[in-house]
Order: structure tokens, then sequence, then C-alpha cells
């Protein structure tokens, strides 16, 4: 392990291998002894890991910032897997793209604990959620700084089993671990298409490095399509499971049963988020492939739209925000597909910082009301909760695009990027992302209108503020909703260049980027505007109840219900048969019979042969001997010529021979 | 002369051991088999074996069998009966006796070398025998001596009357009332 | 002028009409004897090598095979009416108590 000092002399990148670590420890320390502890004392090691990462990577950053040089490499400890032409070994590396994505894990991961203290202060599970978060912490990290495609696969599963633990923390509730069950086992075959990936890389290129790979690829600068797409197609149905893209999206609704924070934290700001980063990673792949990144898009653009459809009518405040979180996720592989993976890398950064704004507050209108989450009974919540309700509008206000918030930007940035593809299928997406756009600045809108706004309409529940280690994050990330995205998609790009590639732009005019962005900006006034005049003066009835189409969308189109009866149905049902009748039945009955069996029949056989007669008892010894003295017989043959001598030796007195 | 004297003292043993085979009454196996014991002396004779001749007389045909027969007088084994029989003793052992000649013979046969039996031949005198037998083997000769202690002691607790055993009504209670157990 | 071999044969004979007796008989008595005839063929063998080794040590196996004998022929004839008596019968196929 190598540390670089830089000609500035104190600043020193740190040995990353500790960025992980530190979460490690957390979750050993809590997972051990968290039950034995008093609470002041898991909440202490619990907010000390991820501090401590964040603390390393902003020195990281600022030895950045100093001129320290990246890529920084760092093979840990010993090789992992030396077998053929299979060496993988514990490499971490840190890069850009990396140090982004750490910043904003350890940061966002931070506020998030902070406000876990509060959240989850009179919860009984209180030291295995922190154990089970510093987990998820520890895999993210290492998802994010591995060198090798491998031990970013070790990540990919370890935050979906961390994210299993989590949506299932309260195990007790059945609804709460099917959903756990059934958001491991959708990532599981996104994993399965991972896995196909990465056997197909290693036979391809046989390294799974994945700077040996890029730079294979950049000594061969002909070679596109073909068995590189197979590839990015496999690579891309992972991103599909663990980002939540169509048709692998199921889980992430059902996985609002965690605890808020857990939905805040992986399920909007890290996790889901791990499918764009791969993509972006690997982009030297995608670049290969027109047709793998034409593929990206249409699953980014057609999830973006179909989930905001989805969003408009959900009356579950998590809901809805889960939904919005699947099509955000969709802009941005809309973003990756059109190969500016650096404007969705700046909308992964700054979707990060206003969904998780979003969904601690709505922790917070669900902590302040006692536990309620239908936006149907809430309402008039502004007088009762301001710090929650200010803050939420900044984060609203951002996802709807408006300037100056983060969200404006880093959407722009994509919009723009799809419009100046150069291709005809660029503008229809540009087309479908301002749709999507205006929808979501209408059901964001319904969402802080119904929740925020109006006359109370449960005052039963006495709704209270929170308290401040709950509203400090809020508070926080409210600012970074705001600032976020000021330092501009062109700088931003220009950062991540050395990682991602700088995209080719066609000299686009300034009149072209300010007509683009002054229609963002007023689709986002006019979805304002339709849920202004719905849903203003609301009295709890859905008023587009009655539009046409309202039921499908109120069924989610019914995909839950399709794939329950094509693909887990039958399932189920060849699953059973195998257990019942071939397990159960053939080979454990059979075996069971068939031994027993065996056992009685020649138990019959042999008790025969103890008749008590004596006569067949003497019988059985005559052919005893017999068969002695045939063997002895046998084995003596060869010598028999020579018994007359051998017999002839042994004399003792005979005259001669 | 000595061809003629083995051929019908061996005559003699084979027929006596068939007799016994054949015979249904113990009694007369009994003494078909001392007649075997008898001309088994005489071979012994012949093979220049005199004191073991004269051992076989005493101890086999004079005691034994005699023992034999008393027991067999003294429970009035009968006529053999017509029992369930075994058919693995037909099946199996008939065969395997077979088996047993066979392969006895055969080796007997093959072997070369053996050479042959005349009436000159020395005759081991009793001196050598019990020169032996009371030098070298001297412990083994009195562990026989034990042995037949033993053997003593085990006969006469094993054949004491009344161990309990209620001696079931057959034969005995039938010959106390003068049934004629004895066919003929 | 006789063959050792005809002596050897003669013993082999003797053993195996033994055995054959041991099979066929029905007499727990006869059995016995049938026994003594074996032990008696078997003699005849040792007596001949003995003779044909110009050994003594096969006569004085001899002895020893008849001092066993008579011990067991005395326990045995004991054991055997100590059979009569609990069962009342000699007949070797009655005598089956170790059935399962």
């Amino acid at each position: 392990m190598t540390t670089v000092a830089l000609h500035h002399g104190f600043i020193i990148l740190p040995h990353l291998w500790l960025i992980p670590l530190l979460p490690f420890a957390g979750f050993l320390i809590n997972g051990i002894l968290g039950a034995r502890l008093p609470k002041w004392l898991v909440s202490t090691v619990a907010l000390l890991a991820p501090a401590g990462s964040f603390a390393l990577v902003a020195v990281a950053a600022l030895g950045v910032r100093g001129g320290a040089a990246l890529p920084y490499a760092e093979a840990t400890g010993t090789n992992w897997i030396d077998a053929g032409m299979l060496h993988v070994d514990f490499s971490l590396v840190l890069d850009q793209l990396s140090l982004i994505m750490l910043l904003v894990i350890t940061g966002v991961g931070f506020l998030i604990h902070v406000y876990s203290v509060g959240y989850m202060s009179h919860d009984r599970g209180y030291w295995r959620y922190f154990s089970y978060l510093n987990l998820f912490l520890f895999f993210m990290t290492v998802l994010v700084l591995a060198g090798n495609v491998l031990l970013m696969f070790v990540g990919w599963e370890g935050v979906g089993l961390a994210s299993y633990l989590l949506i299932g923390f309260w195990y007790q509730k059945t609804v709460a671990a099917d959903a756990g069950k059934k958001a491991f086992i959708v990532n599981r075959i996104g994993d399965f298409g991972f896995l196909i990936g990465i056997f197909l890389l290693l036979g391809q290129f046989g390294t799974l490095q994945m700077s040996e790979i890029a730079a294979k690829l950049a000594a061969n600068p002909a070679w596109t399509g073909g068995v590189l797409t197979t590839i990015c197609l496999c690579l891309l149905v992972g991103a599909t499971g663990k980002s939540a893209q169509l048709p692998l999206y199921v889980w992430l609704p059902d996985a609002m049963e965690g605890p808020t924070p857990v939905s805040a934290l992986i399920h909007a700001a890290t996790m889901v988020t791990a499918g764009v980063y791969m993509i972006a990673r690997t982009h030297f792949l995608f670049d290969r492939s027109p047709l793998a990144l034409l593929v990206v898009a249409i699953v980014g653009a057609a999830t973006a739209l179909f989930a905001a459809t989805i969003g408009m009518v959900q009356t579950d405040i998590k809901r809805v925000l889960a939904y919005s979180t699947v099509s955000q996720l969709g802009y941005m592989f809309l973003a990756c597909g059109v190969a500016a993976y650096s404007a969705g890398i700046f909308h992964l950064m700054t979707h990060a910082f206003f969904k998780g704004l979003l969904f601690l507050a709505a922790g917070s209108v669900i902590h302040g009301l006692g536990g309620e989450q239908d936006m149907r009974r809430m309402g008039g919540l502004w007088k009762k909760m301001p710090v929650t309700f200010w803050t939420m509008t900044a984060a609203v206000l951002a996802i709807a695009g408006v300037f100056p918030f983060a969200g404006f930007f880093s959407k722009d940035a994509i919009l723009m990027a799809a419009f100046t593809q150069g291709t005809a299928g660029g503008k229809v997406f540009w087309f479908v992302g301002l749709f999507t756009a205006l929808l979501t600045s209408f059901y964001m809108f319904r969402l802080w209108y119904l929740t925020f706004l109006g006359k109370p309409r449960s005052p039963e529940l006495h709704a209270h503020e929170s308290p401040w280690s709950m509203l400090g994050p809020l508070v926080i990330l409210a600012l970074l909703s705001l600032g976020g995205g000021w330092i501009g998609a062109g700088r931003f790009s220009a950062f991540l260049a050395p990682v991602t590639g700088m995209k080719a732009v066609e000299a686009v005019s300034t009149n072209l980027e300010w007509t683009l962005s002054g229609l963002a900006v007023a689709a986002a006034v006019l979805g304002w505007l339709v849920a202004h005049m719905l849903y203003r003066r609301n009295e709890g009835r859905e008023p587009l109840a009655t539009a046409p189409g309202y039921t499908v969308l109120a069924h989610k189109y019914w995909v839950d219900e399709l794939y329950d009866a094509v693909i887990v149905k039958p399932l189920l049902m060849v699953s059973r048969f195998v257990l019942e009748w071939v397990v159960e039945f053939a080979i454990l009955g059979g075996a069971a019979w068939l031994l027993g069996g065996i056992m009685t029949f020649s138990g019959a056989i042999l008790q025969k042969w103890q008749s008590g007669n004596l006569r067949s008892y003497a019988a059985w010894l005559a052919a005893g001997a017999a068969v002695l003295l045939l063997f002895a017989l046998a084995s003596w043959n060869g010598m028999l010529t020579h018994v007359g001598m051998h017999i002839g030796n042994m004399h003792i007195k005979w005259a001669g021979h | 002369m000595h061809l003629v004297l083995f051929i019908l003292f061996a005559g003699l043993c084979v027929a006596a051991a068939l007799n016994l085979l054949l015979q249904k009454h113990p009694i007369n196996s009994a003494l078909s088999l001392v007649v075997v014991m008898s001309s088994l002396a005489v071979l012994y004779l012949l093979l220049g074996a005199e004191f073991l001749a004269a051992a076989q007389i005493i101890v086999y045909a004079g005691a034994i069998m005699v023992l034999f027969t008393f027991v067999v007088m003294l429970l009035n084994a009968g006529r053999e009966e017509r029992t369930l029989g075994s058919r693995a003793a037909t099946v199996l052992g008939f065969p395997a006796v077979g088996v047993v000649l066979a392969v006895i013979a055969t080796t007997i046969l093959k072997a070369q070398g053996l050479g042959s039996v005349s009436l000159s031949d020395p005759i081991t005198s009793t001196a050598e025998l019990s020169r032996v037998l009371f030098r070298d083997l001297l412990l083994p000769f009195e562990v026989t001596s034990v042995l037949i202690l033993i053997a003593i002691l085990g006969a006469v607790a094993l054949a004491r009357a009344g161990n309990g055993h209620p001696v079931k009504k057959n034969v005995l209670v039938g010959a106390a009332r003068g049934e004629r157990t004895v066919s003929k | 002028m006789i063959p050792i071999s005809w002596y050897l044969l003669l013993s082999a004979v003797l053993f195996c009409l033994g055995m054959v007796g041991f099979l066929i008989k029905r007499n727990l008595i006869t059995v016995f004897m049938s026994i003594e005839l074996m032990l008696n063929g078997v003699n005849l063998s040792f007596v001949t090598f003995a003779h044909m080794w110009h050994n003594v040590q096969g006569q004085i196996f001899v002895f020893f095979v008849m001092v066993v004998a008579a011990a067991e022929a005395a326990v045995g004839l004991a054991i055997i009416i100590a059979i009569f008596r609990a069962r009342g019968t000699l007949a070797v196929d009655r005598i089956d108590l170790m059935k399962l």
C-alpha cells in the first residue's frame, strides 16, 4: 500500500482500504455487541463509521484539488483468485468518478445516519438497524472503489443483501418480510445477467481489471458491436435489476416497507444508483456498441415515463416517492444511453440530495403523524411542521427542475444531451423526457398540496414537529438541493472527462440552450399549475378518479399481477411438484423404502439360515471346508509339480532321491 | 504278503465304515466302529507303529467304544426315526464331501516321490516314542493329563441326575413299564 | 511294497465317510460316532507320514489326538445324556432349540 505525497508536501491521499473498513468495523461492533451496549454507545459507533469515511474521502478530495494524480490504484493484500488465466486481487481504485460517488455516499450517508438516531430512537432493534446500515456503507464503498469487475460484483451483491436486511427490518410484519424477499429475488435476476456479462468479459479479455480492459479496447479502435453488444446488454440486465428499471422495477415500491431513512439512503440516494455508476464505469464498453446504448436510452426513457404515470395517482406518500425514484433513475439511464455519462452522474448527485431530502422529510411527516402514510388523511401540516415544510418545498422545487435549484441544472443537461444527440431518436427521447418532467412536477406538487396545504384532515393525530436530530440533516440537504447544481454541467463534465470521456457535442447555439431550458422550466410551471388547480382546495377526494385510464394507473398497469401469474405461480407450482413428488415421495421416500426393503428382504432370506437344524449346519461346515480346500489347491496349483521335490527335500533321513 | 494284509484290513476298514453309515440301529453302528478301530490298529502295525497300535486297541476300541456302547444301551436309543430331515444336508453336503474327497485325492495322486511301505521297514520302538514324549514334549504331556482331569469333572457334572430337569416321559418311562423299545 | 499314497487314500476315504455319516445320520450318538471315524482317518494319515519321514513326531501327534478324543468322547457323551434327559429324544432334527 503506497501513499502519494504531493509536491505540496503535506497533502497525502489516504489508504483507500480504510474507507470501507470503518463501516465494516462499525457493523461488527454493533452487530456482535450491540444488544448489550447502551444506546448512546451504539449511536456513537454507528456515527463514527460514516463520519470517519467521509473525513477520509474529504481528505482525498482535498488532495485531488491540491493536484494529486488520479487514478490512484491501490492493491490490498494478497492475490484473491489465482486460477488458470483468472487473476483477481482486491484492487481499489480512486478516480474522479469514484471520488464523486464516495462523497455522495459517505456524505449523504452520514446525514441519514444522524437522522436515523432520532427516527429509530424508540425501536427495539436499534443496534441491529445501525449495524445493517454500516454493513450497507461497507459494501457500497467497496462497490464504488473496486478496480475490477469481480470486486464490484461483491459490493453489488452485498448491497443487495443489506437492502434485503433493511427492507425486512421489521420482519415480524409479513408484508415487510415479503418485500425484502421480493427485492432480493428480483435483484438476483438482474445479477444473473451481470454474471453472464462477467463471464463474457473474462472470455473476451482474459482479465477482469477494468483498467486493463479499457487499455485493450483502446488498442483496438475498430472493434465494435458483436460480442461487445452482448456483454453490454448483459451488464444492462444487471443494472436494470439493481436500479429498478423496466422490467425489474417491481421491487422498489414494495421496498417502502422498510424504515424511511433506509428508503432515503438505499432506495434513493445510493444503492439504486449503482446501476448508473456501473454503466458509467464501463462506458468504454458501451461506447463501442451503439445498439446497446440505444437500448439503454429506450429503457431509461420508457421507465421514466411509465413510473411517472403511476406516481400520479398513488395515495401513499412513500409510494409516490418510490415511483418518482424509478422515474428519475430512468432519466439517468437516458443520459447514459445518449453517451452523456457525466450528465447522468450529475443528475445522480443532485438526485441524491433532493430525493434523500424528500424521503427524510416524508419520514419526518410520518413520524410527526404517528405513523400515518396515507396522503388523503394528511393536510394543513405547514403550520404544525414548519421546518419540514420549508425543506420539503425546496426538494419539490428541485425535483421539478425549477431554476435555480439543483434539479434544474442536471435535468437540463440530460435533456439537452438527448436533443443534441444527432439522431431522430434523440429528439424523441428529448420529448419523452420533457413530458415526464411535466408529469414529475405535477405529481410532486400534488404531493405537496395534499400533505402540507389545505385543511387538516386528521386533526386527531396531533401532528408535531420532529426533533432537531432529524431536522438538522433536512436543512443541510435542503441547502444542497438549492446549491448542489451550481457547479454547472459543463465544469462537472470537464472534471469527470478523464473517466467518462468527453462527449463530442456539436456546437450548440446559445439560443438553442436557452430555448430548451425555457421549455423545461415551462413544463415544470405547467405541472404546478395543473396541480394547483386540482389540489389547492382538497377535501380528500381524488379529482383524477373520474379521468379515463385512472383504474389502470391505480392498479399500476397490473404489472405485479402479471408477473405473479406468468412467472411466480408457475414457478411455485413446479417447485411444489418437485418438492412433494420428486424429492419427498420418490427420492426420499423411495430411498427409505428401498433401504428398509433391502434389510427386511435380506433378513427374511438370511433368517432361514438360522434353522437350528444341526445337519444343515454340518452341511454348511462341509461346504466351507470344501471351498477352503479348493482355494488352497488353486493357489498352489502352479507348485503342484514341485510337490514331489518339495516333499522330498523335507525328509530327514531318506536314502537319496 | 504285505499286500494281502493291507488289502484285507483296509477293505475291512472301509466295509465297516460303510456299515456304520448304513445301519439303522446305533448299537450296530457302534459295533461296526469297533471293527474299524481294530483294523486300523493292524494298519498301524503294518506302518511300524507298534505302540500306537496297542494304544488304539486299548484306548479307542477298548475304552471309548465301550463307553459309546454303554451310553447307547443306557439311553435305550432305539431305531432311528424318520424325521424331517434337512435339504441342505443332501443338496449342499454331498457335493461338498465329494469336492473334499476329490481335492485330497488329487493332491495325493499328483504328489511325487512319496515312496512306499514295506514290511522290512524299521519299527518305531516305544523307547524312541517315550524319549520324545517325556523329554521334548513333557509339558504338553502333563497338560493332557490336566485335560483328562477336566474332562472327568465335566462329564460327572453334566451327567449327574437330578439337575432339576424334569425327565421327559418318553422312552425311559416306557421302558419302566416294560414296553419293547428295541425293534428288530 | 505298498505305495504310501494308498494309505493316504484310505485315510481320505475314511475321513469322507465320516463326513457323510455326520451329514446323514439322524441319531445323535451315531453322529458322534461319525466324528470319531473322521478322527481315526486323520490318525491314519499322521502315522503314514510319520513312517514316510521317519519322524516320530507324527506318532506323538496321534497319541495326543487319542487323548483328546477320549476326553471329548467322555464329555460329549455326558452332554448327550443331559440332552436326552432334557428333551427326551435323540433325534438330531428335533434338537433345534437354537432356531430363531
